[in-house]
């Protein structure tokens, strides 16, 4: 009998597997994709927005402000790559610089920091912007994060702390007995005292499986371009547009990797399993973005990608419970930002059902990854020095070495796959795109997972890179 | 920190010549570093011949070719570490590397070498949309997984991009029993060798569509199909042409652009034509004792001519290390001119040589024309060619006796 | 009449062949050798890789020594897919000898140690 399941290993699921996991109580994640954070976690704009845009009075706005100051500390203590940028949001017309005083004032009701900026000010700040720019609003609070460490991070920290996490395992069916949930997935059967259901865009199947009341979300597709690595000065906060009520906009923001990611459209679908992106859908998104920044280098341009957005009809996040069944439903933007306080909301529904008794030998820490770029020479030949395949590199877009993709596979929630290794160390997200260093990587796997090559895939097992060995396979089918 | 007369970044066949090259005239501390765990840069994977016709007047396959330079190297007193990283190049010639064995290094040099090749355009860079899944790589990357770990990527094979690595692929996939369904090209004629054409296509069977490329790409967890259609001249699809092909392996062969990372971000000048470092005669970059040559400056089409460049490279730099490479400028810059994709060098200094080889490429097949060679707006000479094609590098030797300063520009005429 | 591209020189002349071995479209004389020979007993190398036991590669790059018989080009291969080599090899060994009778070796193009 667990005390709590947690269905999703999404950004929400592992913040509320790390928070409880402080306490005594056996804790289980579900988690249907072949990896933690595999869907919308790692495909949004990696914003920690500062909770200027919600509506006032809203869940949003309320947990959006509160979640973005907890992350300064979070990111320290898990090593997630996480930098307060700050924002502007541009008016290049009068009617949107009219919207600007509406929103200077939802930020003062939402208690967010803001400034207005002039012309003169904005292009000193930011000189790769439009010249017709009019006027901004300046959010200092506004911050940039890796979203693929940051649930990797979670997780491994909750598991090191004891909690437990099946992947490529779906939930079925849930039923209510007595004094509990019994919870059935394709290979297993648990009992739980509490469900938390944070399953994203399937967060409606998974209510409806047991609640009276049902819920539905809707895909909300966004596309967006990547940009490689360029020296000259490009931007260095994150720009938006005004909001519509279709969204944020398009935004053009650097990544925590030195990168620039420009998008995301916003266009309703209707399976929640396609990922596609569009020729028309990101021509406009480049316009629009054309429209801030209007010297935009595609000749640097090294992917395009799509997210879905779990969209509810409140617009609003839903986050409530009724005998122990906890839905953390509908958490499209500012659902990063706010998932540290959308998990203490929800420690405060489950503490109505259990008992926190803290553990003794909690590790609130995660060990920091080696990070050999941004160490002097010293230290880094004494840690080579101890681990020789630290020095050898096998990214060469990212500079990543053997000894970092090894580590990544063996920590608690370590890779198991060739997007594994590429969310938490890099390679095969640069300029190459894995055309120089998946050989190498599917080797290191293969090697330290004791896997013959051709069953090392990109994700899940049906995700194959190698169909089959030439020559009738031979004597050579393992390493 | 070591101190090395000529660092040289990359082991492959520019590497190894220009390294080989250096030496002969006299450099004395030379260092190639290569990041795979054998010389011989991309040749290894290239099995197949076609390598030397020039050179040793052979048919050689590509490992051969690199054997034949490898002993070369072995028999000289240089340098070279393998498995090793360069990771930063600063302007005053410091080279920062990384392997297992020495850890994190710096050296100062006093020239350096880029022979770091070049990488393949890849999906994300062209922007074909729909699903992202397994089964859609460049065909370097497919022949790596072929012919060094003996792995097929698929059996179902869709190529886009007729250039011969493509071609290549399509011959080496049929012959490990694969189907080769077909060959995308979205200009109105192949960029691959004729010869490659009849062996590689026509052989078996493999038809080539001209005009067509790939709309978009399906598949859930792996490819499963594509959408090819036709385009018209400004490469807009044409609507009823579509086509969807049952696939698992969408071969891309769409371009190689020199790999220079480490000496963009210090700044060196980029030619945009070639994407390769702008160069002088010397081989030099912009920033002085760092030079360039083979794929990594631009993108050859025959081994052949990256080792002779690379040997005029090597030359170069032991000029440059024994002061004799004139200081005072006598220069020509270069132009392309009409149906011309780049010339190269970009500057010359007719002090530096008496004979000086300009590189080109023209940017459709042109039959029976012409080449002007203008100088200051004169006409210097006048070319007749039975044929040039984009595919092929053209290379034209003039006295510098006969330039002057000023500009020389290249063009294509009718008569 | 049969149409063909040339591959003698990067020209690639099309080319047309008759029932009477008359060629036309060729640019020079190697063009009407070329149509001639490839109508009649075309020929062409294999290159390919056979299994190789050894602790650093998996396959060996081999190519045939001489051109052969291009309708035999799936049996040598057949042949080629059999062969099961182990290290040390020295470049231009001979895989295998007489492949098929056709007078033809299959040698290997690299030299792989351990």
């Amino acid at each position: 009998m667990y005390d709590v399941i947690i269905i999703g290993a999404g950004v929400n699921g592992a913040f509320i597997a790390r928070d409880l996991a402080k306490y005594q109580l056996k804790i289980l994640v579900i988690e249907k994709e072949n990896d933690v954070g595999d869907v919308t976690s790692c495909a949004n704009s990696a914003i920690i927005h500062s909770g200027y845009d919600p509506h006032p009075n809203t869940l949003k706005a309320k947990l959006n402000v509160l979640g973005n100051a907890m992350y300064d500390e979070i990111c320290r203590d898990l090593d997630v790559e996480f930098s307060r940028l700050g924002s502007l949001t541009l008016a290049f017309s009068d009617e949107e610089a009219e919207q600007i005083p509406f929103l200077m004032e939802r930020a003062q009701k939402n208690g967010v920091p803001v400034q207005l900026l002039n012309h003169d000010e904005i292009l000193s700040m930011e000189p790769k912007i439009n010249k017709q720019v009019k006027s901004a609003l300046f959010a200092p609070s506004t911050g940039i994060i890796n979203p693929f460490e940051l649930v990797v991070a979670l997780m491994e920290n909750a598991m090191e702390n004891g909690v437990e996490l099946h992947l490529n395992e779906e939930v079925m069916k849930i039923i209510k007995e007595d004094n509990c949930y019994k919870i059935f997935s394709q290979c297993g059967e648990y009992s739980t005292k509490v469900v938390v259901n944070a399953a994203g865009l399937f967060a409606d199947q998974i209510n409806n499986m047991i609640m009276d009341s049902k819920e539905t979300i809707i895909p909300r597709k966004g596309e967006y371009f990547v940009l490689d690595h360029f020296s000259e000065p490009f931007v260095s906060h994150v720009l938006f547009s005004i909001p519509t009520d279709q969204g944020k906009g398009v935004l053009v923001a650097p990544t925590t990797s030195q990168n620039y990611l420009i998008g995301p459209s916003s266009h309703f679908i209707n399976e929640k399993d396609d990922f596609s992106t569009n020729q028309d859908i990101l021509s406009q998104v480049l316009v629009s973005a054309q429209r801030m920044v209007n010297k935009i280098p595609m000749g640097k341009l090294i992917r395009e990608f799509a997210g879905l957005r779990a969209f509810h009809v409140s617009n609003d996040f839903v986050i409530n419970h009724q005998d122990g069944f906890i839905n953390v439903l509908g958490m499209q933007s500012p659902g990063l930002a706010s998932a540290p306080a959308t998990s203490k909301m929800v420690m405060g529904f489950i503490k109505t059902y259990l008992p926190f008794v803290e553990k003794q030998n909690y590790k609130s820490k995660r060990r920091p990854l080696y990070r050999l770029n941004r160490l002097e020479s010293e230290e880094r030949n004494r840690l080579i020095k101890e681990h020789p395949s630290l020095g050898n590199i096998v990214c060469r877009c990212e500079q990543v070495s053997e000894g970092e993709v090894v580590d990544a596979i063996h920590r608690l929630c370590g890779a198991t796959s060739i997007k594994g290794v590429k969310k938490r160390v890099r390679p095969g997200a640069g300029k190459c795109q894995g055309g120089f260093c998946e050989p190498l990587i599917m080797r290191i796997l293969a090697r330290e997972l004791k896997q013959p090559l051709n069953k090392i895939n990109y994700d899940n097992q049906k995700s194959y890179i190698l169909l089959e060995k030439t020559k009738g396979g031979g004597q050579h089918d393992e390493l | 920190m070591m101190n090395y007369d000529l660092v040289v970044i990359g082991g492959g066949s520019a590497g190894l010549a220009s390294a080989i090259s250096a030496f002969d005239q006299g450099v004395k501390k030379i260092l190639i570093l290569e990041k795979d765990l054998y010389l011989g840069g991309i040749l290894l994977q290239c099995i197949h011949n076609g390598f030397g016709l020039t050179k040793y007047k052979e048919e050689l396959t590509g490992p051969e070719y690199a054997d034949r330079y490898v002993n070369e190297l072995k028999i000289r007193a240089i340098d070279f570490k393998v498995q090793t990283m360069v990771l930063k190049i600063t302007p005053d010639l410091q080279v920062h590397f990384s392997n297992a064995r020495d850890g994190y290094q710096i050296v100062q040099s006093k020239a350096i070498i880029m022979a770091t090749g070049c990488s393949e355009r890849t999906r994300g860079a062209i922007n074909i949309p729909g699903d992202r899944v397994p089964g859609v790589l460049t065909a370097g990357l497919a022949q790596k997984y072929l012919n060094i770990d003996g792995y097929l990527v698929g059996k179902r094979i869709f190529i886009l991009g007729s250039g011969d690595i493509g071609l290549i692929m399509a011959r080496r996939m049929t012959l490990e029993g694969a189907t080769v369904l077909g060959v995308a090209e979205i200009m109105p004629y192949s960029n691959g060798l004729s010869r490659n054409i009849v062996q590689c296509l026509q052989d078996f069977n493999i038809p080539l569509f001209l005009k067509h490329t790939v709309k978009r790409i399906i598949g859930k967890h792996h490819l499963e199909k594509i959408v090819v259609a036709e385009v018209d001249d400004h490469f807009n699809f044409v609507s009823g042409t579509e086509r969807e092909w049952e696939v698992d392996t969408l071969m891309l062969s769409v371009g190689l652009i020199p790999s220079i990372p480490l000496i963009e971000n210090i700044g060196v000048l980029v030619n945009p034509k070639t994407k390769g470092p702008l160069v002088d005669e010397s081989f030099m970059t912009s920033i002085p004792g760092l030079f360039a040559c083979g794929n990594a400056l631009h993108v050859h089409d025959l081994v052949d001519f990256v080792s002779l460049e690379a040997e005029k490279t090597g030359l170069a730099v032991a000029r440059y290390l024994n002061d004799s490479l004139k200081q005072d400028y006598k220069l020509l810059k270069t132009q392309a001119g009409k149906d011309l994709l780049y010339v190269l060098p970009n500057t010359v200094n007719l002090n530096n040589l008496e004979r000086i080889n300009f590189n080109f490429r023209v940017s459709r097949p042109l039959y029976d024309s012409y080449l002007n060679i203008i100088v200051n707006g004169k006409l210097l000479k006048k070319i007749k060619k039975a044929f040039m094609l984009p595919a092929e590098m053209e290379s034209i030797e003039l006295a510098t006796s006969l330039l002057e300063e000023g500009v020389l520009e290249i063009e294509v005429a009718d008569a | 009449m049969r149409e063909l591209i040339c591959i003698v020189c990067p020209r690639g002349c099309r080319l047309k062949i008759n029932d009477k071995m008359m060629v036309t479209g060729n640019y020079c004389k190697r063009g009407e050798t070329y149509a001639r020979n490839e109508i009649t007993k075309p020929m062409r190398m294999i290159t390919s890789t056979v299994v190789i036991e050894s602790k650093i590669l998996d396959r060996l790059p081999v190519c045939t020594d001489k051109p052969i018989p291009k309708e035999q080009i799936f049996a040598v291969m057949e042949a080629i897919n059999q062969v099961v080599v182990k290290a040390p090899i020295k470049i231009h060994d001979v895989i295998i000898e007489n492949v098929l009778n056709l007078g033809v070796n299959i040698i290997a193009t690299r030299t792989v140690e351990i």
